[in-house]
Formats: C-alpha cells, sequence, structure tokens
C-alpha cells in the first residue's frame, strides 16, 4: 500500500496525464481541420491558424521560430512544405504545457491602443490606424488591414473607437475562446 | 551628445513614444491575426458541420430505399394485402410504354385560359421563347401546365435520340462552358447567363446535373434549361445527376415543389419528368479529351460499356426493378412489366456496401404484424450475416471492404449478370466522390457510390486517353476545386448553398487549348456587404442550430453514452467525455472540443450538468408537451424519412393517406428504424391527429402537429 504523500504524488501524476491526454486530443482535432488529405499532414502555412486557434497569441516571429523547429529550412521559398502530425504534437503540446505565446489581456491591449491614441481623446482616426498598422511592428498586409477596418472602424466618423470596440470583442472571445485550463 | 538638455529629454521622449508605437502596433497585430485565424477555424468547422449532416442524411435516404428493395426481394407477402402494401411502393416510377405515356400525360386537351397572363410557347421554340420565359420567371410568373408538359414531350423526344455519351467539340464553338450543381437555384442560373451570356450559336454549355432539389425554384431552372436545349441542341448540353431521380425528389424537394406550383397537373407533370430525366445523356466527352460526369469514376468503370446501356431502363438508381425467379414464390409478375431473370445473388448487391446495420426490432403485439415484424428482423439479419459471410469481413472493419473486391465476391461462380453491372455503371458516375488515398471503396458517407482514388483517375485518363475529368456532387466553398494532382476538377455553380454566404458558385470555361477558365460568383448581393467576420457568423449560427437539432434528436442515445461516465450517477460528466460521449452517439466526425463552446456554456470547473444541457436543447426546439418526450425525439430523428415512406405510400400526391395504410407503414418503418412502439403508443399518436375525415390522415398536418415541417421548406 503506497503512503500517503507517495498516493498524492500517484494521484498528481494521473491527474497530469488526463491533462496532457486532454490537450493532445484538443491539438489533434485543431489538426485535423486542416488535414486536407485526411493523411496526418498539413500545409506549413496552415500552422498559424492552427497555433492561435488553440488559444495562442504568437507573434510572427514567434512562429517563424516554431515553424523553424518543425521543418527543414528550404532553399526556394515557394515550394510547399508539408507538417507531419507526429512533429507537431510534442512540440505543440509542449507549447500550451509551457502557456507559451499566453493571451494578450483585455487591458493590455487597451493600454496599446492607447498608446496610439496620441490626443487621449479615446478614438484613433483611420489615417493614424493604418500607418501605425502598416508601417510599424509586424506591418499588416493591405488585405489585413482592409478587413481589420471593416470590422473596427465607426463608418460614419471613419475613427476606431476603441474602448467600445474592445468590450465587444472581449464578449466574443470569452464565448469562443476555447482553450480552457 | 547634444547641446541642451531639453533637447535630449525630447529625443528621449519622441524615442520612448517610438518605441512604445511599434510595440504597441505589435500587440495589436498579434491580437489581430489570433483573432483572424480563429475566425478561419470557425469557417473550416461550420463546413465540415454542414456537410457531415448533408451526407449522413443522403445515407439515410439510401439506407431507406435499399431497405425497400431488399424487401421487395425476399417479401414472402402473407396476405394479398400485404402484398399489395408493399408492391405499390415500387410501382411509381415504370418506365412507360410510349403510347401509354401520351395518354396519360396528354396536354392537348388543357385549355389555356384567356385569363392566363404568362408566356406562351409554341414548337418548335425560338429564341424569342426563351426570352420570354427568362423574363416571366424573372417576374415570378409561372408556365402554364399545358406548355410545361408540351415542353417536357418534345425535350423528351430530342433526348431519346442522343447518345449516352455527348461529344462536343471546341472547334465549332471556340469556347465551351461547364457548369455543376444548380439545385432549383434560379437566381445562380440568371447569374451565369448574366455574366457569360446566353446559350447560343457561339456559346455552347454543358449542365453536368442536379438541377433540382433543396432549391426552391427547380421548376424553372428546368424549363429554361430544357428551353435553350431544344432551340440549340447542338450548344447545350445536359448531363445527368444524380438528383435527376424521382427517388431522390421525393425527400428532397422537387416533388413537393410542383405539386405546390400545379395543384392540378402535378402528377402528369411529375411522371412526365420522371420519363425525361431517365432520358437524359450519362456524359460529356469534350474534344476526346475532357470527360465531364457529374459525381465521379470507379475502378470498374467502362465507358464502352455506357455507351451501350438502355439508360432509360433505370428511372430511379436507388432502386433495382427485379423480378425474383426462385422458390419462395413471389408473384411479383404484375408488377414488374416486363420478365427479366436475374440472379439471386444480385439482389444482395446493395446491403455490404453499405453500412446498414438494422437493429432488432421490439415487435408490435398483435398476432399477424408480430409475425410480420419478427420476419423483416430475422431476414434482414441473416442478410446482413450472409453478405457478410460472402465477403468474409467481421464486424467491425466494414471498411477494410474495398469496392471491386464487394462487387467480384458477392457473384461468386455466377456469370455476372448484365443488368447488374449496367445499373452498377449508372450508379457509380452518378454518385461517386474522389478521395485523396488510393484505391476505390464503398462510399458508405453517401451509401453509393464509391470513393476513387488517384489512381483510379489515373487508369481511367490513360485507358481511354483523357486529359482530365470535370464532375460536380460536391460542394466547394470556392465553386471549384482541383484534385488528384489536378486531373480531377470539381465545379459546383449553386452559390450559398448551406447558407447565404457559405459558399460561392463558378462555371468553367474551356478553349480549344482546354485549359480552363474559372469564373465565381455569389448570387446573393447581400453577402457582399456582409464583412468576413459577419458571414461567417450567420453561416455559423446556422450550422449550429442544425446540429443542436441532431443533438436533441439523440436525447435518449446521448443519456445513456453520458451516464456510462457518471458512474457515481452525480449527473455530471468533464467535458472531455463529453465530447468522446456525443461522437459516440452522432458519428458525425466532428471536431467537438472546437466546437464545444459553442455547444456548451462554460463552466468553472470544466464538468458539464448533462441532463440539465440537454433540456436546454429540448426547450429550443419547442416540443408539445403531451406527447411522450422519446416518440416525439423519435419522429423528429426520423421525420424526413417518415416524409419520404409517407410520399411514397400516396402514390396520388393527394396529401392523403388511409388510417391502415398509416398503421402498416409505420410497422415497417419501426421494425426498420430500431423504434420501439407499442400499438398504444401509435393510437397515441393517431388520436393527437385530427383525423375526423372518414379515415384519411391528411400527413402534413401530421407532420405540422410535431413542427417537424420546417418553416423555410413551406
Amino acid at each position: 500500500m503506497a503512503t500517503a504523500p507517495a498516493a498524492a504524488m500517484e494521484e498528481k501524476e494521473s491527474a497530469e496525464d488526463g491533462k496532457v491526454a486532454e490537450i493532445e486530443k484538443r491539438i489533434r482535432e485543431a489538426f485535423e481541420v486542416f488535414d486536407r488529405e485526411s493523411n496526418k499532414t498539413v500545409d506549413a502555412r496552415d500552422i498559424g491558424c492552427i497555433v492561435r486557434s488553440l488559444g495562442c497569441f504568437p507573434s510572427e516571429a514567434e512562429l517563424r521560430e516554431l515553424l523553424a523547429k518543425l521543418v527543414e529550412e528550404v532553399e526556394d521559398e515557394e515550394a510547399t512544405r508539408f507538417i507531419h502530425m507526429e512533429k507537431f504534437l510534442p512540440v505543440m503540446t509542449k507549447v500550451l504545457l509551457d502557456r507559451s505565446y499566453w493571451p494578450i489581456r483585455e487591458d493590455v491591449l487597451l493600454h496599446a491602443f492607447e498608446a496610439l491614441d496620441e490626443n487621449k481623446c479615446g478614438y484613433i482616426t483611420k489615417e493614424d490606424l493604418v500607418k501605425y498598422l502598416t508601417e510599424e511592428g509586424e506591418p499588416f498586409t493591405e488585405e489585413e488591414m482592409e478587413e481589420m477596418l471593416s470590422i473596427a472602424l465607426d463608418p460614419e466618423t471613419d475613427t476606431l473607437h476603441y474602448r467600445d470596440y474592445l468590450s465587444k470583442l472581449v464578449v466574443d472571445e470569452t464565448k469562443i475562446f476555447p482553450f480552457h485550463v | 551628445m547634444g547641446s541642451g538638455s531639453s533637447v535630449n529629454v525630447d529625443y528621449k521622449y519622441s524615442l520612448q513614444k517610438s518605441e512604445n508605437a511599434f510595440k504597441a502596433a505589435v500587440l495589436i497585430q498579434q491580437w489581430y491575426r489570433r483573432y483572424v485565424a480563429r475566425l478561419e477555424m470557425r469557417r473550416r468547422c461550420t463546413w465540415r458541420i454542414f456537410q457531415s449532416i448533408e451526407y449522413a442524411c443522403e445515407q439515410d435516404q439510401i439506407k431507406l430505399h435499399n431497405f425497400f428493395s431488399y424487401l421487395m426481394e425476399q417479401f414472402t407477402p402473407s396476405s394479398s394485402k400485404e402484398r399489395d402494401f408493399i408492391s405499390r411502393m415500387f410501382i411509381s416510377g415504370e418506365s412507360y410504354k410510349e403510347a401509354e405515356l401520351e395518354k396519360y400525360c396528354d396536354y392537348e386537351s388543357i385549355e389555356v385560359p384567356d385569363s392566363y397572363t404568362g408566356p406562351h410557347l409554341s414548337f418548335p421554340l425560338l429564341p424569342d421563347h426563351a426570352t420570354a420565359l427568362l423574363e416571366a420567371f424573372k417576374q415570378k410568373q409561372q408556365l402554364h401546365a399545358r406548355y410545361v408538359l408540351n415542353l417536357l414531350h418534345e425535350t423528351r423526344k430530342h433526348l431519346k435520340q442522343l447518345p449516352n455519351i455527348s461529344h462536343v467539340s471546341t472547334c465549332y464553338s471556340e469556347e465551351v462552358t461547364v457548369c455543376g450543381d444548380l439545385h432549383g437555384q434560379l437566381d445562380d442560373l440568371f447569374l451565369i447567363f448574366y455574366k457569360n451570356g446566353l446559350p447560343s450559336p457561339s456559346k455552347s454549355y454543358v449542365f453536368n446535373g442536379d438541377f433540382v432539389d433543396r432549391g426552391k425554384q427547380s421548376l424553372e431552372v428546368l424549363i429554361i434549361l430544357f428551353t435553350f436545349l431544344l432551340i440549340y441542341p447542338k450548344e447545350v448540353h445536359l448531363n445527368r445527376g444524380n438528383h435527376e431521380d424521382h427517388m431522390v425528389n421525393l425527400r428532397y424537394g422537387f416533388t413537393k415543389e410542383v405539386m405546390q406550383k400545379y395543384k392540378v397537373h402535378g402528377k402528369k407533370i411529375l411522371r412526365m419528368f420522371q420519363n425525361v430525366f431517365c432520358w437524359l445523356p450519362l456524359a460529356t466527352l469534350i474534344d476526346q479529351k475532357v470527360l465531364i460526369l457529374h459525381g465521379g469514376i470507379s475502378d470498374t468503370t467502362d465507358l464502352d460499356m455506357l455507351e451501350k446501356i438502355q439508360r432509360d431502363k433505370f428511372i430511379s438508381v436507388l432502386r433495382m426493378k427485379k423480378r425474383k425467379e426462385s422458390n419462395r414464390k413471389v408473384e411479383m409478375r404484375d408488377i414488374n412489366g416486363e420478365s427479366k431473370s436475374e440472379a439471386d445473388a444480385a439482389g444482395n448487391e446493395a446491403a455490404p456496401r453499405l453500412s446498414l446495420q438494422p437493429q432488432p426490432a421490439q415487435a408490435p403485439s398483435t398476432a399477424n404484424r408480430l409475425e410480420f415484424s419478427r420476419w423483416i428482423r430475422q431476414t434482414v439479419q441473416e442478410q446482413i450475416d450472409t453478405c457478410r459471410r460472402l465477403v468474409d469481413i467481421s464486424e467491425s472493419e466494414p471498411e477494410e471492404l474495398t469496392y471491386s473486391s464487394t462487387v467480384s465476391l458477392k457473384y461468386g461462380d455466377e456469370p455476372c449478370q448484365p443488368h447488374q453491372e449496367e445499373w452498377q455503371q449508372i450508379l457509380d458516375i452518378l454518385w461517386s466522390d474522389p478521395m485523396p488515398q488510393e484505391g476505390c471503396r464503398a462510399n458508405k458517407v453517401r451509401g453509393g457510390g464509391c470513393y476513387f482514388g488517384p489512381d483510379v483517375t489515373e487508369k481511367i485518363l490513360e485507358k481511354y486517353n483523357l486529359q482530365f475529368l470535370i464532375r460536380s456532387h460536391e460542394c466547394k466553398q470556392e465553386g471549384y476545386e482541383f484534385c488528384h494532382r489536378r486531373k480531377v476538377l470539381t465545379i459546383f455553380s449553386a452559390s450559398n448553398y448551406y447558407e447565404i454566404g457559405s459558399n460561392r458558385g463558378a462555371y468553367v470555361k474551356l478553349g480549344p487549348d482546354l485549359v480552363p477558365h474559372f469564373v465565381q460568383y455569389q448570387a446573393n448581393k447581400s453577402a457582399h456587404m456582409l464583412t468576413m467576420t459577419q458571414r461567417i457568423s450567420r453561416v455559423e449560427e446556422s450550422a449550429f442550430r442544425a446540429l443542436r437539432e441532431k443533438l436533441f434528436a439523440h436525447t435518449s442515445a446521448l443519456i445513456s453514452a453520458f451516464k456510462a461516465y457518471d458512474e457515481d450517477n452525480t449527473g455530471r460528466i468533464t467535458l472531455s467525455n463529453w465530447a468522446t460521449a456525443v461522437e459516440s452517439v452522432l458519428r458525425l466526425g466532428l471536431p467537438w472540443r472546437m466546437l464545444r463552446p459553442q455547444l456548451v456554456r462554460s463552466t468553472e470547473d470544466g464538468m458539464l450538468e448533462y441532463k440539465s444541457w440537454l433540456d436546454d436543447l429540448a426547450m429550443e426546439q419547442r416540443s408539445q408537451e403531451h406527447i411522450q418526450s422519446s416518440l416525439l425525439e423519435v419522429i423528429y430523428r426520423n421525420r424526413s424519412n417518415l416524409e419520404t415512406i409517407f410520399r411514397i405510400i400516396d402514390k396520388d400526391h393527394s396529401g392523403l393517406i388511409s388510417f391502415e395504410e398509416f398503421q402498416q407503414t409505420w410497422k415497417l418503418f419501426s421494425s426498420h428504424m430500431n423504434i420501439e412502439l407499442t400499438d398504444d403508443g401509435i393510437n397515441d399518436l393517431v388520436r393527437s391527429i385530427d383525423f375526423n375525415k372518414d379515415g384519411n390522415i391528411d400527413f402534413n398536418e401530421f407532420l405540422e402537429a410535431f413542427r417537424l415541417v420546417r418553416q423555410c421548406q413551406a
């Protein structure tokens, strides 16, 4: 018969195992949605989508780092690279267990918008928004910028009232945030 | 370095500011990209939901019909009444002899009143007639029944002259436009004509089947297509699709649409359609290089055989016309006009290729009905076992079965019966789907045709010296999609097929170089104006509604599955077990953990109170209280099957069946669908319907009473 601390350890271990098993199931599900040919591989370009829909918020740079672990460097940039589930699973499991690329909290995002709001008037103009997001940071493509504007901008004033926008988003996020800790 | 400290401060301040701006931008971009990724995932999940539900539905359909054919094969009627009852199900859809058809579907005696303001047709048709029709349909007018019937007669005459495989050449009209499924979506057809131009001597079209069902204007689509077919016979080509089949139409809306629009002459019109559909060519070949057919191919597809088949013999591909010659003394001679001697083994053909797994039904209590049900149960089970033995598979691995091995094993030493093979050929080209893996296996999802791999494609292309295949049959997000290393092209022309914003439609143009050029579109203007977010939300809502309905319909099975994880009877299970249990019951192959947040309110401790969750689902479905919940659930789950069976019984499409017929139908239905229902149960059911008119049940009212007829189908 196990002594008390050992039993507790065992219990903790099996709880850990259970957690890992659940995480793995989730990763497989997300992966399979992008597995077009049902052969346990996905296009490397879809990795960003998979990682993000599992609840992570990596930057582009962090994604590139992650990809480097999964796929060998190939000379031809245009060639399609594939990532196999077997490689992806352990790497992604670690990411989730380590809580890398942790979500950006609402207040942090608010501060980010405030930082761009020079005059502290509660909104950012379309021109400023476009300028910052297509020139600074990890710049948006034209498409990304357009789509964001269509969601975020108040069409009458062509400005983004970020507080309102954020509170709308938060509701959406908590409704659909899949990563249940 | 610098002069004054204030400059330094300014410099530092602006440096910090730009650093902050940079960091802020990164955060916002990071967050936004994550948001978009989430949307993309949701979009794909939604797509999966729709597809899995759609195909599960089709599988039901085929299961049902194969069950009936099976009955037809094996049934030893214990009374002439029962025999008549069953045989009636199969009489509809018989191919009429020419004279009978003319007489029954006569149109000349139909007068067109002066009050009729719609278009008038005279034959031979001219381009002006087509324009008049297009205009009329835009104005929501209806073509008079006389003209519809006339048109159908002429169309049939024309189609009869055509070979099974149409040949088109690009040298005459330079470019050929190929369109995929239209499914009664007239707006899409208008859009195609608007963007691409009407058919004409310099504009060839191939329409690749599935003109009807699901959409609300199947009639108009057909009328327009047939009109252009007659005006420009060299330039317009139609292929048959799996929905150009009267059995499928019973379920998916075309039959209903015709009866609603033509209350007096609907039956005639439907009869004529049956006899026109069966004459539609099976495939089209462009420049001998590009093969166009509706579904796909199998590893046994034989174009030479296909060219020789008498295609009009196959009014419905879902049901084999058979006459059994055996010592079982089935007297079905009167039913099937011609006597064909078919092998006994052929009748079993359908069963092993499907995941037909009838479970033993509870027998009703009265004596002869008891025997009847028992007998059915027994023989169906025996049948399955026999088939399994024939192909030597264990119960757990039906997927291992390869397609052609099924076919060959079944016949054993008997020579292949030609009629059987021909039917197989047609079924395959109308119902098959491509798959990424090599090989060829039975299409269990659809229940008919097969999945064919790139190697099968390669073989066919090589054998007949073709460049690529064009097929339809599957909805694609962008309206078209290549697979098998660009050797197979799927083209789908019904936009917003599942829901507004769900997908684009497309058509493809081929010139003499046979290089495909695509044009995409989306019929609903408002879909353009929605942002990506809004479009996805809308479609998603629709998908989840359908999914919750399906969940509700399986309440009892779900409770059992959940209980298995709740040994201590706490009423709660983990969310993880929820996902596993739901998949084991519904078997839709969906990513339940991804979908969970939209189906289950989030809980703090990761545990779900399943009974109250199911109650919430039920409330959403607004069930009626006075009917037992399990009965309601059963009906709900099977309503489209029920409706289909009722329509088959109600041969004259009047919407009325007698009480007796209803009871008999229910018995058959319950024995097949694994429903426990005592006689009392049936009586309760019947009592809840107001059928005080001479023993007839208006089954539309019946279904309505259970809110089974959805508003959107009205």
